[in-house]
């Protein structure tokens, strides 16, 4: 056997939205190269399926890496891809800027909605600190929840082929 | 450069604004004042991000009020706000002005 000098820790188990369910609604400040303003998750479906991408915040190498990833896929022509964090709107709009994300992200300080769709992580050693673990809900125009994927561990390898899969049979 | 998910605004005005502007709050407190209801939308202190304030109003400085519903589109907050008492005050055009 292998010896790992690193470890990946495991997280505690996620009652988050399944296939089939209907995920939570909320409205949060959503945030642009360029400005931000209140936006509701139903409306934003409204107009075609959304790919809503919980990441824990900007500035980690997850989140960059991740948002990369999903840039260079390019699904954003496909769905309306959404970010979720806990980085404020300023952080935002310049990370979408920095890297130049054809999407916009959900800022949300206090991980209210996090904590509604089960996917908060206690990053440690940050007393009072809460964020989001790695999440992806791939929604319908009425929130019914097509897809869905929780990060089990930490650091979290992102499940992009089933999330690819998943839109190509929306 | 990216894409934006203008919301189903419930109110015609939609307002650019930024945090602890004060010119922008006046205006804020006039459309409360009037019962006006309006939509934020926030922008940086940094004039050189405010490419999008520039698009609707060919300035880049906020306060900038946008009504759809009467096509206007106004920066100046000394402006705005003697737009908003004319247009939605009691002795605007939707008033009765009897005394």
């Amino acid at each position: 056997m292998t010896a790992f000098h690193f470890d990946v820790v495991s997280l505690p188990p996620s009652d988050h939205p399944t296939a089939g369910e209907t995920a939570p609604d909320f409205t949060r400040p959503l945030v642009t190269g360029e400005y931000w303003e209140d936006a509701t998750l139903s409306e934003v479906a409204a107009d075609g399926p959304v790919l809503l991408a919980f990441l824990p915040m900007d500035g980690t190498g997850l989140t960059t890496h991740t948002c990369i990833d999903l840039r260079r896929r390019g699904w954003a022509d496909d769905v309306t891809v959404v970010g979720y964090s806990i980085s404020t709107p300023y952080e935002h709009l310049a990370f979408v800027r920095d890297h130049d994300l054809p999407f916009p992200l959900f800022s949300d300080p206090r991980a209210g909605v996090a904590e509604r769709y089960d996917v908060t992580h206690d990053h440690g050693g940050m007393t009072g600190l809460v964020g989001a673990r790695p999440a992806f809900f791939l929604l319908e125009a009425d929130l019914t929840v097509a897809y869905a994927w929780a990060a089990t561990e930490w650091p979290a390898s992102r499940p992009y082929a089933a999330v690819e899969r998943a839109i190509d049979a929306l | 450069m990216s894409a934006a998910h203008p919301p189903k605004e419930e109110s015609a005005l939609v307002l650019y604004r930024h945090v602890g502007c004060p010119y922008c709050e006046r205006v804020v407190r006039v459309a409360a004042d009037l019962g006006v209801p309006f939509h934020s939308r926030f922008v940086v202190p940094t004039h050189s991000l405010r490419d999008a304030v520039r698009r609707v109003s060919g300035q880049r400085a906020v306060p900038v009020l946008v009504d759809r519903e009467h096509g206007i589109t106004m920066s100046e907050s000394a402006n705005i706000v003697a737009y908003l008492e004319r247009t939605y005050g009691d002795t605007g055009a939707t008033g009765g002005g009897e005394s």
